[in-house]
């Protein structure tokens, strides 16, 4: 039920999106987050997107696991 | 792909390791996650067999279908049975849970018309597109799905959609948390915390953890290397002997969550005491529709019978592995009697169940 994986949002028409998720294309609802814009990344639940992926977090978190492989 | 590759760098993996080493952790911590997705991502990248052998991962109460009770199952599957004019549409993971007096895929068979859907908006479709019809959903699932719930019911409003209801059947995550807690059944050091669960309530929703019972929260992403931060964010916490709520998966989680999606279901729900599996009642821990959307409350449509539920006694230890006590191979069912394609329980049924996660990826 719970997908971890990331979906793009390739297209909007009001109240839908039209995501890729790994290469499968889905519409889903835009309606329980506000400010979705293509090009997004984003969290798709049950049809639904339920939040946008933050791209400076993401790196601020992978900076961190390289920083831990990386300590002496 | 983005956001996937990165978290799955496997050049990345040792330098954890090592760091997770050099904690001296070793004896006796056991770390709980509460999320179906986790259990099988823990399976799937065999994260138990590369920490240390003292740090013991358990799964805990994070399978939606695993937690409903026999008796909703029997419920819906009895009034299947005698509306055959009647659609009722679920996610698929219920379709095959073994019930007292069977399984929605076995009154199917019969000849019940049980629709599986990917999501309620789904279901709502079928409601407009067949108006003669009354159609049902069975809304499984936690905090991350009873918003969709929420939003489809709130469309139907608009749409005027009369002859769709629900049957709510949520539950929320931190009252079977507070319960692992209190019971105190199995010693828990640390949680790793739902990554999408979180991604609506936000992190602040743990932290009664961190403060009344001084338990470290770390809410983890699904990709080996959020696994692994996430373990070692934990044991730091430990070695430290801090209590504190951290997110590893901040690319999606922040503190207060989803706000949007909190208001509808705050609109939409009332918290009510429910059963959960294995657990009993458990206070606050279930969403029902408000009254005032009683017309698509399918419990208040129609008359859906509780029965008690018959005793099998087959010996499934579903109940023990949701709370953690036992791991699937403590069951003497477990891929004996008990298996995918003949499952026994609810927790080998799901997709998100760990006897599922163990059969798949962990059988010895």
């Amino acid at each position: 039920m719970c997908l971890g994986i990331p979906a793009l949002v390739i297209g909007l028409e009001g109240e839908e999106a039209l995501v890729d998720v790994a290469g499968a294309r889905r519409k889903v609802s835009t309606a329980l987050v506000e400010g979705i814009e293509e090009g997004d990344y984003v969290i798709v639940h049950a049809g639904f997107i339920i939040q946008k992926i933050d791209a400076d977090r993401a790196a601020e978190t992978i900076r961190m696991i390289r920083e831990l492989g990386r300590r002496p | 792909m983005r956001y996937i590759d990165e978290f799955r760098d496997s050049a990345q993996v040792k330098g954890i390791l090592d760091e997770i080493e050099s904690l001296g952790l070793r004896e006796g911590i056991n770390l709980m996650e509460i999320c179906g997705t986790h259990t099988h991502s823990i399976s799937r990248y065999g994260i138990r067999g590369v920490i240390p052998r003292g740090i013991g991962l358990l799964s805990g109460p994070g399978c939606p279908v695993c937690v409903t009770t026999e008796e909703e199952i029997d419920a819906i599957i009895g009034f299947a049975r005698e509306n055959r004019d009647v659609v009722i549409a679920t996610f698929g993971d219920m379709l095959k849970v073994p019930a007292s007096v069977g399984s929605l895929e076995g009154v199917r068979a019969e000849g019940s018309d049980v629709r599986v859907v990917y999501s309620p908006l789904d279901a709502l479709e079928v409601a407009i597109g067949e108006p003669e019809k009354e159609v049902i959903f069975c809304a499984v699932g936690f905090e991350t799905t009873a918003p969709t719930v929420g939003a489809t019911v709130l469309k139907a409003m608009e749409l005027g959609v009369d002859n769709f209801s629900v049957i709510s059947l949520h539950r929320l995550t931190p009252p079977a948390m507070r319960s692992l807690m209190e019971e105190g059944e199995v010693r828990i050091d640390g949680f790793i915390c739902p990554g999408h669960v979180t991604a609506i309530t936000g992190s602040e929703a743990y932290r009664f953890l961190a403060g009344e019972y001084n338990t470290p929260c770390v809410v983890a992403g699904f990709e080996p290397l959020d696994a692994l931060l996430a373990i070692y964010m934990l044991l730091k916490q430990i070695k430290d002997g801090r209590a504190e709520i951290e997110v590893e998966y901040s690319r999606v989680v922040t503190p207060k969550g989803n706000t949007r999606a909190k208001r509808i279901m705050e609109r939409l729900f009332r918290v009510v005491d429910t059963r959960w599996r294995g657990f009993g009642l458990i206070a606050a821990s279930g969403l029902k529709l408000k009254e005032e959307f009683s017309l698509y409350d399918a419990e208040r449509r129609f008359y859906i019978r509780r029965m008690e539920a018959v005793d099998k006694d087959q010996g499934c230890r579903c109940a023990d592995v949701i709370r953690g006590i036992i791991t699937p191979e403590e069951c003497s069912l477990f891929s004996t009697l008990c298996r995918p394609e003949s499952p026994l329980g609810p927790c080998m049924v799901s997709t998100e169940g760990t006897c599922s996660a163990y059969y798949r990826y962990e059988r010895r």
